[in-house]
């Protein structure tokens, strides 16, 4: 999987045109519902600008921060562990559920611990994770990761969920109806909640002052896996933080209008002490965070709240699948993550897109995301990650453009190809054709019209 | 070095120059302009919207008289001591697993949003922290002159209070992960039924 880029990943991703249409149309419904939602509040740029603002001075003043959550959330009686990179906090959580003689734990909505890798880890040492949220559980019984980091199985349709169901949960065969297969999952995971003396979480915010955090679920599956259990892991990068409870006022009122257009998820609980005689433990996380921060031209994308509407209304996303992305976080925002951590293996991302906009117009903290695309782009270029063809058709395409000559010889001879030799640009070599017809060719170029028409005349420009 | 100081050290050296925190009155000042004037009316509609059902009631014998119609059958624990002798208020045992064969939960919320149909309600309220999310339907009762118009204003009505944990609630635990069906009881309550009260 890892050996295809993008364009390759969403050719596979292709084949199904009806799939295809179906994902960008329920994607796009979701965009709509963003947009009814967000429409109802007149000061809503004000509140992206508020909270856009808190961000930056929370990445401005990240070490205090991280120093005055530590303190506060110790003296709540919470754990904090500080973990480097992935592999440090997989050891942790793996060390922390050994200490307390746990093989089987139960998971709720992480993206960080897919950028970790963590369930497989856990796997390799003999731990059983279960994740909890029903689209993690169905592409975890799938065998697959999250599509989206919000509809982790956005991709999959009912049947095939039916199919899944059928085989591991024992329901009926070809039976897809959502209602009948959300009941059977309630009832599996119930077990799992009541049977779990660990349970994971991820962290939305988290607040300095109180040294507090937060967790929104719609289904309630962090709560109900936490306050059944004896340990409570949460994992949370270091980017999470915001300097005050009043602030999650901003941040909860956008969060939700911006994922998915709910005013709020059904459930926003906040962790401050432990339950009597349990535990609460805080993985902070850097991997590559503390990096990013130190790049000037994308310390932005830590503002990031993961609400993943730029996923929403990416015209590349929604019609070529998050799985086409190849990374824990797929579309625009997961674009300018990944090449921070590995810039040869996400050389490709930053160029799957179209650069339209669309999504710095929905980010509800206002990050630059179509400019650090173009900006990665270059960086990605100038380190040698581009593709050997890119690379190649680059360089001809500068040397046409700088000359005069070369470019009015190579305009010549692109409308004699389409008009005399169509067959040369209309084939499987040529990536533009692929779902187009090429355009009909002009007679003549601006500058021939001009030379004849015009030439000595007037001014040119006037 | 630890990593802890690792990465602290890199955090510092690697962070932009202080950028100040915003002052958050001009958003609540915009904010309080577009206030509804009926924050009742507001709630209710809102509440209903996302799968809730709200009751406006004058009494705790008429929370009674409704929940014995309701809900006539299955376990119930009462956490409102008001609601006696109908509804006994519950002990609670060490075993909080016990709670599994919950049908109906009853709490109190210290107050509602208008805005998005959220109920705030911390740990003392709730019993025991499981207990609104491990019943198969909730109650909710809020007195009706405490509805907030949004979360700006839920946070101050908390400020800087302190509670071992708190969760704002609204409606009943939902899913829409199967090709976005709207499916409600996903891990927690069927139902939400929220009492305003006065």
């Amino acid at each position: 999987m890892e050996s295809k880029d993008h364009a390759a990943l969403a050719e596979v991703f292709n084949k199904d045109e009806d799939r295809v249409s179906w994902h960008d149309e329920t994607l796009w419904w979701i965009r709509q519902k963003r947009d009814k939602n967000v429409h109802q509040l007149p000061e809503w740029e004000l509140l992206r600008e508020t909270a856009s603002q808190i961000k930056f001075n929370v990445l401005s003043n990240l070490s205090t921060y991280l120093e005055q959550f530590e303190k506060n959330a110790t003296c709540n009686g919470i754990k904090i562990h500080w973990a480097a990179d992935a592999k440090e906090h997989n050891d942790i959580v793996l060390g922390l559920l050994k200490e307390h003689q746990i093989n089987r734990m139960v998971k709720s909505k992480s993206m960080l611990t897919e950028e970790c890798g963590l369930n497989d880890y856990l796997a390799s040492h003999g731990i059983d994770v279960i994740d909890s949220d029903l689209g993690e559980r169905i592409v975890q019984l799938a065998g697959e990761h999250p599509s989206h980091i919000v509809l982790p199985c956005i991709h999959k349709k009912k049947g095939e969920i039916g199919d899944l169901f059928h085989k591991y949960l024992g329901t009926p065969s070809n039976v897809d109806d959502p209602q009948f297969l959300t009941e059977t999952a309630r009832q599996h995971l119930r077990e799992i909640f009541l049977t779990r003396r660990a349970a994971l979480t991820g962290v939305n915010f988290a607040i300095a002052e109180t040294g507090e955090f937060v967790v929104c679920t719609n289904e309630g599956n962090a709560d109900m896996g936490t306050n059944l259990a004896e340990v409570h892991i949460a994992s949370m990068g270091i980017e999470k933080l915001i300097p005050k409870r009043e602030h999650l006022g901003v941040f909860l009122r956008l969060l939700t209008r911006s994922a998915t257009g709910q005013p709020i998820t059904t459930y926003s609980s906040h962790y401050s002490k432990p339950r009597d005689g349990k535990q609460i433990h805080i993985v902070l996380v850097d991997n590559g965070r503390s990096v990013q921060l130190g790049r000037e031209d994308f310390r932005n994308s830590l503002k990031c709240i993961r609400c993943g509407a730029c996923m929403n209304t990416c015209p590349v996303y929604r019609r070529s699948g998050g799985h086409s992305y190849h990374t824990a976080v797929a579309g625009p925002i997961g674009s300018i993550l990944a090449p921070n951590l590995d810039m040869r293996k996400y050389a490709d991302l930053p160029f799957a897109s179209t650069l339209c906009g669309s999504c710095s117009n929905v980010c509800p903290v206002k990050i630059d995301i179509h400019q650090q695309l173009y900006k990665w782009r270059q960086v990605l270029v100038k380190a040698g990650y581009a593709p050997t063809v890119k690379k190649i058709a680059m360089q001809l395409m500068a040397a046409t453009l700088a000359s005069p000559t070369l470019y009015h010889a190579a305009g010549k001879m692109g409308r004699a190809t389409i008009k005399f030799a169509p067959f040369a640009v209309n084939n499987k070599l040529n990536p533009w054709y692929k779902q187009r017809d090429m355009p009909a060719p002009p007679k003549e170029s601006f500058g021939e019209w001009y030379a004849r028409n015009r030439a000595g005349s007037q001014e040119p420009g006037v | 070095m630890s990593s802890r100081e690792k990465i602290l050290a890199a955090v510092a050296r690697n962070q932009p120059e202080a950028v100040a925190l915003p002052d958050l009155n001009a958003l609540k000042d915009a904010a309080q302009l577009a206030e509804p004037a009926d924050l009742l009316e507001k709630y209710i509609t809102v509440l209903t919207g996302i799968g809730g059902t709200a009751y406006q009631v004058g009494s705790y014998e008429d929370i009674t008289g409704i929940l014995n119609v309701q809900f006539p059958e299955g376990r119930i624990v009462n956490t409102v001591t008001e609601l006696h002798p109908h509804h006994q208020s519950h002990v609670f045992e060490d075993d909080i697993h016990s709670l599994e064969n919950v049908e109906l939960a009853i709490i109190k919320a210290h107050f509602a949003v208008a805005e998005n149909g959220a109920v705030w309600v911390t740990e003392e309220l709730m019993g025991k922290r499981v207990l609104p999310f491990i019943c198969q339907h909730l109650v909710v009762i809020v007195p009706a002159n405490q509805v907030v118009a949004t979360m700006h204003k839920a946070y101050e009505q908390i400020s800087n209070r302190s509670y071992g944990y708190g969760a704002f609630i609204a409606g009943p635990s939902k899913t829409a992960d199967i090709e976005q069906s709207l499916v409600l009881g996903a891990h927690g309550p069927r139902s939400m039924n929220v009492f305003l009260l006065g």
